[in-house]
Parts: C-alpha cells; sequence; structure tokens
C-alpha cells in the first residue's frame, strides 16, 4: 500500500483548505472550486507557465506567481479574487490577443473556445497595440491537421501531448523568436505523423483544425452521443457530434470513459465509413443470376427458406463477426444452435482465450482476479509485453503504457520479435525470432533449455516504427534472456500483455512465469477487432458454450433449460473447416454475419459454381456479399445500442448515435431470422438480453451502475480447467490457413480491415503516408 | 541508393572541428549550437541540407534544429549580405527611441526587413531583444554591437561598413 501523502494547510481567499503536500497550487484552488483561468497548463504533461493566465498573489512574495507551477506548503496564504490578480488576467489576455484575430464567428472553435470564455469573462478584447495584426495565411499540414497561425496563443498543449504524450514529437516551436515565432511541423510545410489529431483536440482555441470537421458545423448545433469505436479491440469511448442523423466529428473532451481524452486517428475521424456510398441500403436477393433489391419481408423469407433447405441436408454453419454487440454475438449463438440446430459456428479469432483460460486453471497458483485493465495499464508498476506492437494495434494501450512511463516510472519489459516503437520507453527489451516465443517463454517459465544463441545475438536495428522516424534511435543492445529474466523477477506486481504471437503451449509457459514471480500479476489479451473478446466470450466457438463451457459441462444443461431448448451436443466445424466444406459441397448452407472470409481466402463461392446456399449480413457490399445469395443491409455499431467488450476484458455500455436508413441492426435481424426459422428469441431489447448475460454468462455480473456511467467495468472471466483449446483459426489472416499466425493480420494505426477499407479519410492518410515513404 | 544526410558541403578543417567537439560533451546535442554558428559562417546560412546533416550527425530530428535556428536571431535560413544589420525593435530599444533608429536604417539603405542590397553589401531585419538593453537602443551588424544608437551614429556605422565593403576587407 502506498504511504498516504503528508497533508498541508494552506488559506486561500480566507477559506483554511487541506491539500496533499507537493500538489500544485492550480489543481488545489480548482479541487476546492476556486477558479483559477489557464491556457497553457494541462493535468499529466510538463509544466509551461507560458500563458500567465493563472497568476494569484501569495503573501510574502513580492509579485503575483504562477499557480500552473508552484506547489503547496503549509501556510501558504494564497488570493485569487484581488483587483492585482483581475489586472494581472486582463493584461494576459490583451497581451494574448496582440496577433489573434477575434474571428469567432468563422472559427471552429467558436463555441467552445477556452479564450473565447475568457475574453468575455475578463474583458480584454480592445488592444493598446497600434501595430496592425500579423495576418498569416491557414496551413495544411496533413489530411487532418490545418493550422492557422493567427488564432494561436503559443501555450505548447500541442506540442507537449506530440511529444510526450503522443511520442511522436512532431510539432515545435519555431519561425522566429517573438511575434514571429509560430508553431511548426516536423516537414517544414508538412507533418509526418501519427494524425491522431490529439493536438487538435488539446488546442484550447482554433489554431488547430481538422480535416474532416473544419468549416462543416458549429458545436451547439450537434447531439452529442457517447459511443465505442469500433476499430480496434481497446474500446474508447467516441463522444459522436451528430447533426440531422449524421456524424460530424468524434471526440472525447469531458474525458469520459475508460480513454480519457485520448483517441487515435480512427477513433476520432474514421467515422466517415458510415456515410460511404458502398453502404447497403437495401436487402438484395440473387434472381436469375443478379442480386436485385427486395423488401425485408422477401429477403428475410427467402435466407429463411434457403437455410432451413440446407439444414434439412448436410447442415448449415454459422460465421460470426467480431463487431457485433454482446447481445448480438450472444443472440447469434443462440440462432445456431437452437434454430439452426447445428454447432457449425466460429467467429475470427485472434486471441487464444480458450487455452489462455485453460493455462490459468492448469498453472495459475493464486485465486486472485488475474485480469488487468486498461486503467491498471496507466499505473502499473511493471509490465511484460510479449509480442505485438500496440503503437499500431492497441493505440490506446500503447498510450497508457507511454503513460505509466512517464508519470509512474513504470517498467516496461519487452520480449519481441521487432523492434517496435515502445522500445523507446523500454527498460528491458529482449529480442527473440518471430518463431520464437514459445522457446523464450519456456525458457522463461523455467522449464526450458538455456536460450539459444541467436535469441540474444540479434543485432539492434535502429528503431524505425513506420511511419514515424525516431527522434533518436535507441542504441542499448537487446538484453539475454536471463538478464531479462533475472530483472523481471525482481518485480512484485506485473501485468503481462501478449500478443496473438502467444498461443497454446506458450500460454502455459506464459502463465507459468507469471504464477512464478512473486506477488500480483495480472493479465491481457491482445485481441484484435472492436468486439472480438465479446465474440468469444459470449460462445461463438464450435465447441465451447458462452463463457467457455465446453458442450459436455454441466453448464450446458443450465443453458438449456434457460433457453428452453435442446442443444445440438455434436461438436461442429471451425471456420476454416466449414469453409472448406462450403466449398466441396459438403455444407449446404452458410450464414455470414460481418465478416468477409471470401477477399483473403479463396473459397469458391462463385455463384453458380457452388451447390451451398449463402446468406450475407453486412454493412456493405464486400466480395463475400457479392457472392451471395441474400444479402442483408446492418446497421454499424455507432447506429445502435448494447454492450461491447474490451480486449481486456472490459465491459461497455455504447448508445445510439446515429441513423442510418434501410438497415436494420443486427440483433433486429437475427431475432426475425430466427423467428421465421421456427425459433423466437424472445424480446430483442438490448437492455434485457444484457440483464440475461450478466446473470448466467461466467464472469460478466458486472456493476449496472459502473457500465452506465461509462467507466467500463471490468469482466472476471474464471479460469475453465475442462476447456480443450482447438487451433486458433483466424478470418482474416492471409492467407487463411489453420496454423494462425498473429502478425499476418497487417492490422496498423491507419488500417483494420473493412472499416478502415471503406473510411475516405483513412485511406486520403495511407495514400500520403505511402507518398511520403516513396520519396 | 540515395546517399544519407551529409556534412559534405563544409570543409574537411570543419567538419574535423565537429568531430572534436561533440566529443567534447556528454550529450551530444550539446554541440548543436556552435555547430550551427560555424556551418553559418561558411555558408552564409543554414541551407536545408547541412541543417539535416547537422540534425543526423547529432541523431535529433530536424525539428529540433529548426526548433534551435529559430530561437537565435544570428542563425539564419536565407542568404544574408555581407554586412547584415539586425536593429532591435524590442521593449527597451523602442522606449529609447529604436523606431526611429529602425526607420532610419530603412530609409537609409533603401531596404525593407529581410532584404539585401543589389550590391549584396547590406542586408536588414528587425529583431527581437539582442541583450544590450543596458544601452539601447541597440544594433548588431554580423558579430559587432552598436549601442545607445541616435541617426547620426547610425550613419557613421554604415558609412564604415561600406567603405570596408568597398576595400573588399
Ligand atoms: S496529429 Fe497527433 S501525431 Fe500528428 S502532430 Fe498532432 S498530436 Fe502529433
Ligand atoms: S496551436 Fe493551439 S495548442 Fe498549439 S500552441 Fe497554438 S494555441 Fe496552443
Ligand atoms: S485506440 Fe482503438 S478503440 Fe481507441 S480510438 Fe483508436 S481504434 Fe478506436
Ligand atoms: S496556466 Fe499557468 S502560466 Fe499558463
Ligand atoms: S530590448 Fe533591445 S537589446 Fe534588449
Amino acid at each position: 500500500m502506498p504511504e498516504p501523502p503528508q497533508m498541508v494547510n494552506l488559506t486561500i481567499n480566507g477559506r483554511p483548505v487541506q491539500a496533499p503536500a507537493g500538489s500544485l497550487l492550480i489543481e488545489v484552488c480548482r479541487a476546492n472550486q476556486i477558479e483559477v483561468p489557464s491556457f497553457c497548463y494541462y493535468p499529466n504533461f510538463s509544466l509551461q507557465a507560458a500563458c500567465r493566465m493563472c497568476l494569484v498573489e501569495i503573501e510574502k512574495t513580492p509579485k503575483p506567481q504562477t499557480a500552473c507551477t508552484v506547489t503547496v506548503t503549509e501556510g501558504m496564504v494564497v488570493k485569487t479574487d484581488t483587483p492585482v490578480v483581475h489586472q494581472a488576467r486582463k493584461s494576459s489576455i490583451e497581451f494574448i490577443l496582440t496577433n489573434h484575430p477575434l474571428d469567432c464567428p468563422v472559427c471552429d472553435a467558436g463555441g467552445q473556445c477556452e479564450l473565447q470564455d475568457m475574453t468575455f469573462r475578463y474583458g480584454a478584447a480592445e488592444s493598446r497595440f497600434e501595430e496592425p495584426k500579423a495576418h498569416r495565411d491557414e496551413q495544411q499540414w496533413s489530411p487532418v491537421v490545418y493550422f492557422d497561425r493567427p488564432r494561436c496563443i503559443l501555450c505548447y498543449r500541442c506540442v507537449r501531448v506530440c511529444g510526450e504524450g503522443m511520442d511522436v514529437w512532431a510539432l515545435a516551436l519555431g519561425g522566429q523568436r517573438g511575434v514571429g515565432s509560430s508553431i511548426i511541423p516536423n516537414r517544414q510545410d508538412h507533418l509526418e505523423c501519427e494524425e491522431c489529431g490529439m493536438c487538435i483536440d488539446i488546442c484550447p482555441v482554433g489554431a488547430l483544425t481538422s480535416g474532416p470537421y473544419r468549416y462543416k458545423t458549429r458545436p451547439w448545433e450537434m447531439r452529442h452521443t457517447g459511443s465505442i469505436c469500433t476499430f480496434c479491440g481497446d474500446g474508447c469511448k467516441t463522444t459522436l457530434g451528430v447533426r440531422n442523423g449524421q456524424i460530424m466529428r468524434g471526440d472525447n473532451r469531458d474525458k469520459s470513459g475508460i480513454n480519457g481524452d485520448f483517441l487515435c486517428i480512427k477513433g476520432r475521424y474514421g467515422f466517415d465509413f458510415t456515410r460511404g456510398e458502398a453502404r447497403l441500403r437495401q436487402p438484395l436477393v440473387r434472381r436469375q443470376g443478379e442480386l436485385r433489391p427486395a423488401s425485408w419481408a422477401m429477403a428475410l423469407e427467402a435466407a429463411a427458406q434457403g437455410l432451413l433447405a440446407a439444414r434439412q441436408q448436410q447442415g448449415v454453419g454459422v460465421l460470426g463477426s467480431t463487431r457485433l454487440l454482446n447481445e448480438e454475438h450472444y443472440q447469434l449463438q443462440k440462432l445456431a444452435r437452437l434454430a439452426l440446430k447445428t454447432n457449425h459456428l466460429d467467429h475470427s479469432r485472434s486471441a487464444d482465450l480458450p487455452g489462455f483460460l485453460a493455462a490459468l486453471a492448469r498453472h495459475a497458483s493464486s485465486s486472485a482476479t488475474p485480469w488487468a485493465s486498461s486503467q491498471d495499464l496507466k499505473t502499473a508498476k511493471a509490465v511484460l509485453l510479449v509480442g505485438g506492437d500496440p503503437t499500431q494495434e492497441h493505440p490506446l494501450l500503447a498510450w497508457n503504457l507511454r503513460w505509466a512511463y512517464r508519470l509512474h516510472a513504470s517498467r516496461l519489459y519487452i520480449l519481441n520479435a521487432g523492434d517496435i516503437k515502445l522500445r523507446r520507453q523500454a527498460h528491458r527489451y529482449a529480442q527473440v525470432a518471430a518463431s520464437g516465443f514459445d522457446a523464450a517463454l519456456a525458457f522463461l517459465a523455467g522449464s526450458g533449455a538455456a536460450p539459444a544463441a541467436q535469441l540474444t545475438s540479434v543485432p539492434p536495428a535502429a528503431i524505425n516504427t513506420w511511419p514515424i522516424t525516431p527522434v533518436s534511435p535507441i542504441s542499448q543492445l537487446p538484453d539475454g534472456l536471463p538478464e531479462f529474466l533475472a530483472a523481471l523477477r525482481q518485480e512484485s506486481d506485473v501485468i503481462i500483455v501478449f500478443s496473438p504471437q502467444v498461443q497454446a503451449a506458450a500460454l502455459a509457459s506464459l502463465v507459468q512465469l507469471g504464477a512464478s514471480l512473486p506477488g500480483q500479476t495480472r493479465y491481457i489479451a491482445l485481441a484484435h477487432d472492436a468486439n472480438s473478446r465479446g465474440a468469444s466470450d459470449m460462445g461463438l466457438y464450435p465447441g465451447l458454450l458462452p463463457g467457455y463451457a465446453p458442450l459436455s459441462s454441466p453448464a450446458a444443461a443450465q443453458w438449456e433449460r434457460l433457453w428452453g431448448g435442446p442443444l445440438p451436443s455434436e461438436p461442429g466445424l471451425d471456420a476454416a473447416g466449414m469453409l472448406d466444406a462450403f466449398n466441396r459441397g459438403d455444407l449446404d448452407g452458410l450464414y455470414i454475419v460481418g465478416a468477409n472470409p471470401l477477399r483473403r481466402h479463396g473459397f469458391d463461392a462463385a455463384p453458380g459454381r457452388r451447390k451451398g446456399f449463402l446468406v450475407v449480413q453486412d454493412l456493405f457490399l464486400t466480395e463475400t456479399a457479392a457472392a451471395a445469395d441474400v444479402v442483408l443491409p446492418a446497421l454499424c455499431a455507432y447506429e445502435k445500442s448494447g454492450t461491447l467488450t474490451n480486449t481486456c476484458g472490459e465491459v461497455q455500455w455504447q448508445r445510439r448515435a446515429a441513423d442510418f436508413e434501410g438497415a436494420k441492426s443486427d440483433l433486429e435481424i437475427i431475432h426475425e431470422l430466427s423467428a421465421l426459422l421456427g425459433h423466437d428469441l424472445g424480446t430483442s431489447s438490448p437492455e434485457r438480453i444484457f440483464q440475461e448475460i450478466r446473470a448466467h454468462v461466467p464472469g460478466y455480473d458486472v456493476s449496472w451502475v459502473q457500465l452506465h456511467s461509462g467507466a467500463g467495468a471490468l469482466s472476471h472471466l474464471p479460469p475453465q480447467s475442462s476447456v480443450d483449446a482447438s487451433p486458433l483459426v483466424r478470418i482474416s489472416a492471409t492467407p487463411w490457413t489453420r496454423s494462425a499466425d498473429g502478425l499476418a493480420r497487417g492490422q496498423t494505426l491507419f488500417t483494420d480491415g473493412e472499416l478502415a477499407r471503406r473510411s475516405v479519410l483513412l485511406n486520403s492518410v495511407m495514400e500520403r503516408h505511402e507518398t511520403n515513404d516513396a520519396q | 541508393m540515395q546517399p544519407g544526410p551529409n556534412l559534405d558541403m563544409l570543409s574537411p578543417a570543419l567538419r574535423a572541428r565537429f568531430d572534436a567537439m561533440i566529443a567534447h560533451y556528454p550529450v551530444k546535442r550539446s554541440a548543436l549550437v556552435p555547430m550551427l554558428l560555424y556551418a553559418q559562417d561558411e555558408l552564409g546560412h543554414l541551407t536545408p541540407e547541412v541543417i539535416r546533416g547537422i540534425a543526423a550527425r547529432l541523431e535529433l530530428d530536424e525539428l529540433a534544429v529548426r526548433e534551435v535556428i529559430g530561437y537565435y536571431s544570428m542563425l539564419r535560413l536565407h542568404p544574408a549580405g555581407r554586412y547584415h544589420v539586425q536593429v532591435c525593435t524590442n521593449i527597451s530599444c523602442q522606449l529609447r527611441g529604436a523606431d526611429r533608429i529602425w526607420d532610419h536604417c530603412r530609409a537609409r539603405l533603401q531596404l525593407e526587413n529581410h532584404q539585401t542590397t543589389p550590391d549584396g553589401v547590406f542586408s536588414l531585419e528587425e529583431v527581437e531583444c539582442i541583450g544590450a538593453c543596458s544601452w539601447a537602443p541597440a544594433m548588431q551588424v554580423n558579430y559587432d554591437f552598436h549601442q545607445q544608437l541616435t541617426p547620426e551614429k547610425v550613419d557613421q556605422i554604415l558609412d564604415g561598413y561600406r567603405r570596408k565593403g568597398a576595400s573588399g576587407d
């Protein structure tokens, strides 16, 4: 337990106040509802004292002091509401406004601008400067970032968030000293960066604006709804600004949700896939060889007839998505098992969760909860990262890791096959061959032979993680595994974060290693896509029911009672098995929900050449959908309500933010189709279905209040001794093979399968980076 | 393959001097300001190539180098005349009549801010505080400081440089 902080007594505006020693005066004032204006101060970044807005009087100091840099001490007497302070604020604003155009009526920030508020409040709109205001034209620095120099108040927030927060360091103060100084981008007239937009959102004024949003609307014209980003498994809350049913912007300035104010480019700007031309706006049914528009009634009827006919023959398979909400996953597996009476059911797996739960049951000694949340990562004492590249695949978790390094001196241990950008924050780094994780982990767990020489002698390449050029290359040699292990053994509180590269046997070693460390060990299993964790937890497996209960376990009988129907007991085919069988003509129907296996996997679905019946439910006319007999247009996550589980297991409630005509929610489609297939799934209210999940799926009994407060409620899946993990099969891997390769996915900061492919903005960023690279 | 950023545009003697200098400091980037100054002395101004070269030599991002150049008025990104006249118009100098000095220089040299005379002898720049406040108003010509200026004194100073320029000295 950390020592309780020592408290000091001070007086602010005549009021006695207690605060932890060492706190910043500005924070203490704010905690006591005493207003101290600030522009440059931003919690959790380095102190700047650039704007002079926070000046206050402190007894026994000769002139006003900046509250953002002064730490409180015993007996301090502070005044924040005196004529001197008011005059100081007014003068600071007058000075800040020297060259500011006050063009609020056309500025994007108008209505939510800190400078506008302050100018209103302290009144310094008239200036005593005689010189004409220096005008500079706006500049476009990237598809995302625009800069209007005259509006900039030189608070350095953008410089610090980009450097300290993102570890990109793409912005700096340049130009000339004094009136000629200006924020400059790292490539003279443009930016080469991660395009996260953090700098834009943190800018207190309208100096940095975003390509997708600028001049489109005003803050007060939108409805703001808290939604969850659907791009990666981190599950950031994004507050969508919606006007007339259309998403205009995404941000999280209210800092609610698990991600505070962080969003990466995809969560902030990738939403334009929702309006893409490629969105399906009506159901399609194949007639005379052509997909033709049909009514919902006709399409659902055709789908049900085809699937029923197939069920009578050699059977039907169901391929689920990794992007549906939990309630939809849960009802989809019911549809498969109760309506189609089959266990041919799977999804695109990435994390080997069944394998991990089995390993936990076998090796973990302690009964304490093994799960860590994304928040836990922020204050972690030590983190072991095995495989993966969070900067590219899990931007929020990477942000949290940098946070822990910067503010909590967290020690990051990296075991990786490549030079990932996070190595810049690494306390220890050991490199293994891409195929060497099993051996390396076995050694670390104490059950393998000393590591082969090649594991330790890989020369350090300069860290050059595309697309960012390093600020300074790392020159230390990687550690050898024995030293790495020796250092790790000193740790008594470790969060182990493992990528999909760690599977099966390696997972057993991983958990053994975790159990061998003194003190507490917790885990985060990295999985791709917005809700693959949910798909997995909700039982989209050929052999596992919700909560990873094997078909033959006692849990099956309980589920049967709850669902009021017999469950098929034969284990089904996995994803690759289903596709192969469908190809061969051994499976007569396939119901594919939100997946596009045809794009990567050469299964021959061309109508006419195959005999099976194919129903596809998706947002877009994907390659797979184009080959289908019936296409059912679905809503995207931003257009529906329900829960998602992020890669750490945090469950979040997502609210419908936008509308889209012509499509239905997956939940609605699943329910209607199931009814036509002869099984009534009951209420289709997401709240009611989640109640059922909460009551019955192990680990999901999360606090309802926490769920709705937006904090994210960590689920606690129990270890599963009876699970026999079948080999991983990944739908989106290239090529689609049984031997899963966690790296094959190629997920990057700017790409993420189907959704990102349909985002005009993300594509333009990609193109730009490709041209920059080519130069 | 294209050659990476380098310092081949500088004389071998200067490059050797850089090597020695860098070795003096525990942190390489400490050598940045002197390197920029010496490179500018040799090249007349800091070209994009030399900026890239110095950044690479010190393992810095180019942006970090440009940030420093922006801070110092003695470092410049554009060619200047043989005598680069920098007139301070910052607060102390302004209170002591810098505007008059500045206007006088413009009229006398027939130059606006950041311009160079056709013969290449003079260039003119308005700068922020050059640290000579106690003797304001002040200006700097190359590495020489001139203080407590009056228009007459400015004339003498500029004439002096013009004679030096003509003598090719
Ligand atoms: S968009 Fe992100 S990475 Fe790019 S400059 Fe802004 S903060 Fe830095
Ligand atoms: S661009 Fe915005 S955030 Fe950056 S220094 Fe200027 S005002 Fe501050
Ligand atoms: S980190 Fe992941 S969840 Fe968060 S905004 Fe980016 S893609 Fe979305
Ligand atoms: S907030 Fe204190 S100086 Fe800017
Ligand atoms: S203000 Fe001119 S030298 Fe300081």
